[in-house]
């Protein structure tokens, strides 16, 4: 005990940490106006997408639902009627239902499906006060067909469930050379991009 | 303009002189609360809060709007007529010590306090001495184990530290020959206090922490431990006083600091006015140091274990003082500062 009480060194240096660290700067991200550049290969709220001529992607083929680990995913599939196709295949989906609570976010329906239909969006914020609320059907899973092809999901109209507010900045805090260090798909990643000047990401980052 | 003054009958000067010191002593008890909040939070590396205005300056506002509008309540175990005045103890005594606290002196001499009391320091410590009563009666009062566990450390606490603080104070008394705090800051005009009283100085410093129950010496309240100490039990309004009461005596050890070591409202750099205005801003200033120093302190040391507090009391601080008060007595019987 006498030794600590008296160890003023110690009390110095413990007070000069704490002063210093007055000075250094935050991580603090200030979430709803500014939010974080997700990882490239961030795994959030799924889409269903559409073909460029409007045509839903999905052939009602089930392959998402018998992936899906969690059970998350809920497909029924119907015949297209001739005068009225929904989808380029003999069938689309008539019911297309993701619980979000019972989704684990793995992403093996996006790898399941054959017509890269589902597909994982950068989108988190599902919040909301019902539990009803997070069973997501095709009102709110499938693209607007306005939307138009390329539009980020932040800004489709229907496309954003619970917004916490304007975004005012994306604070930048993934950078892909670093980040995927230790994974070997980061490897790979970096193989491919070497030699190209400004891919996607690399905008966004900007 | 005097004849002006002088026709004002004194309770009214007393009442307006009241009203201004109670707003300041509000405000800064107020701002204060953010000031920790937000520099605890720089120094661990988080913004604070910044919300509630403009760079979280209504942050107070907003509190006490929440203590007022939430439920009081009394729990069934407790003494309802000591539970519900437990916390009035503690917040009038620690009101009570402004009253006496000289913030700063015109050119002739007028101290520009609410009263002039010739032992002043004496009666801020004897003003202090009941705010304990407080706590304790609140721990007491509540009826429930934990509260119980607080007021006792903090009668054990109180007891043993506030001996080693009045002994480092009397140092000072003897330096000044007087126990008026006005007299107090003139006799530190050449030299302020801390000078030849660093012993005492650091005795002060550490006691005032544990005196005001605040990190590292705050097993009195003790979250982790205690679950709050004395106040598990109160909430609303009544919680909102002793949280009052707490930083109201922080400022008062800051305040009685700066008069007894820092030399009050005199000038740090010579050629500078001391005095009036610009005494105020020293005054100011100088508190405020110390204020910033018990945040720094909250934030960078772990708090006591409860027999080491004792110990450090009674074994390290209290020989300290006694000693730094015999020599002190000593020097000046026989080269006496003051004719």
């Amino acid at each position: 005990m006498r030794k600590n009480l008296f160890n003023v060194g110690a009390l110095f240096r413990g007070f000069s940490t704490t002063f210093s660290y007055m000075f250094k700067r935050m991580p603090t991200i200030q979430y709803p106006s500014v939010k974080k550049q997700h990882a490239p290969r961030f795994h959030g709220l799924h889409e269903l997408r559409r073909y460029d001529d409007g045509k839903e992607r999905c052939i009602g083929c089930e392959l998402c639902a018998i992936a899906c680990p969690a059970n998350a995913i809920t497909v029924i599939g119907a015949e297209n009627a001739p005068e009225d196709r929904r989808s380029p295949g003999e069938r689309y989906a008539a019911r297309y239902e993701i619980d979000e609570l019972r989704c684990i976010f793995c992403g093996l329906c996006e790898e399941a499906c054959p017509t890269d239909a589902i597909v994982l969006t950068p989108r988190f914020e599902m919040a909301d006060y019902r539990r009803g609320a997070f069973v997501y059907a095709k009102d709110r899973l499938l693209v607007p067909p306005e939307a138009g092809l390329g539009t980020s999901p932040d800004e489709r109209p229907n496309g954003i469930p619970a917004d916490l507010g304007a975004v005012m900045r994306v604070k930048d805090t993934v950078d892909i050379e670093t980040g995927y260090e230790a994974t070997n798909r980061g490897h790979i990643l970096r193989t491919q991009r070497r030699g190209l000047a400004a891919g996607p990401i690399a905008d966004q980052s900007s | 303009m005097s004849s002006i003054v002088n026709a004002i009958p004194i309770w009214l000067v007393v009442l307006i002189k009241s009203a201004i010191v109670l707003l300041i002593v509000i405000t800064t008890f107020a701002y204060s609360m953010l000031a920790e909040r937000k520099v605890m939070g720089w120094m661990q590396l988080r913004p604070g809060p910044n919300r509630v205005g403009p760079w979280g300056l209504m942050q107070p506002a907003a509190d006490a709007v929440k203590m007022i509008f939430k439920e009081d309540l009394t729990p069934n175990t407790a003494d309802p007529l000591i539970y519900r005045l437990a916390p009035f103890i503690s917040l009038v005594c620690a009101m009570g010590t402004f009253a006496i606290i000289p913030f700063s002196a015109s050119a002739d001499g007028t101290l520009w306090s609410v009263g002039n009391v010739n032992a002043g320091i004496l009666l801020i410590f004897a003003i202090g001495s009941i705010g304990i009563y407080g706590i304790s009666l609140a721990g007491w009062a509540s009826g429930s184990k934990f509260p119980l566990l607080g007021s006792v450390r903090s009668t054990a606490q109180m007891i043993s530290y506030e001996l080693s603080m009045t002994m480092s104070v009397i140092g000072v008394l003897i330096l000044a020959g007087s126990t008026a705090l006005g007299d107090i800051v003139n006799a530190q005009l050449r030299l302020w206090f801390v000078i030849p009283q660093i012993v005492g100085f650091v005795i002060y410093l550490i006691t005032a922490v544990a005196e005001t129950n605040r990190a590292p010496f705050d097993l009195v309240e003790a979250e982790t431990e205690l679950v709050g100490g004395f106040h598990t039990e109160y909430s609303g309004l009544r919680f909102g006083l002793f949280f009052i009461a707490e930083y109201l005596n922080m400022i008062t050890v800051s305040c009685l600091a700066t008069l007894l070591f820092l030399g009050g409202w005199d000038s740090p750099i010579p050629g500078l006015p001391s005095g009036g205005l610009v005494g105020l801003l020293w005054f100011i200033l100088k508190a405020g140091a110390f204020l910033f120093f018990y945040i720094w302190l909250r934030s960078t040391l772990p708090r006591f274990r409860y027999d080491r507090l004792m110990a450090f009391g009674w074994k390290v601080l209290l020989p300290v003082a006694t000693l730094n008060l015999i020599l002190t007595a000593v020097v000046v019987a026989v080269w006496p500062v003051h004719a």
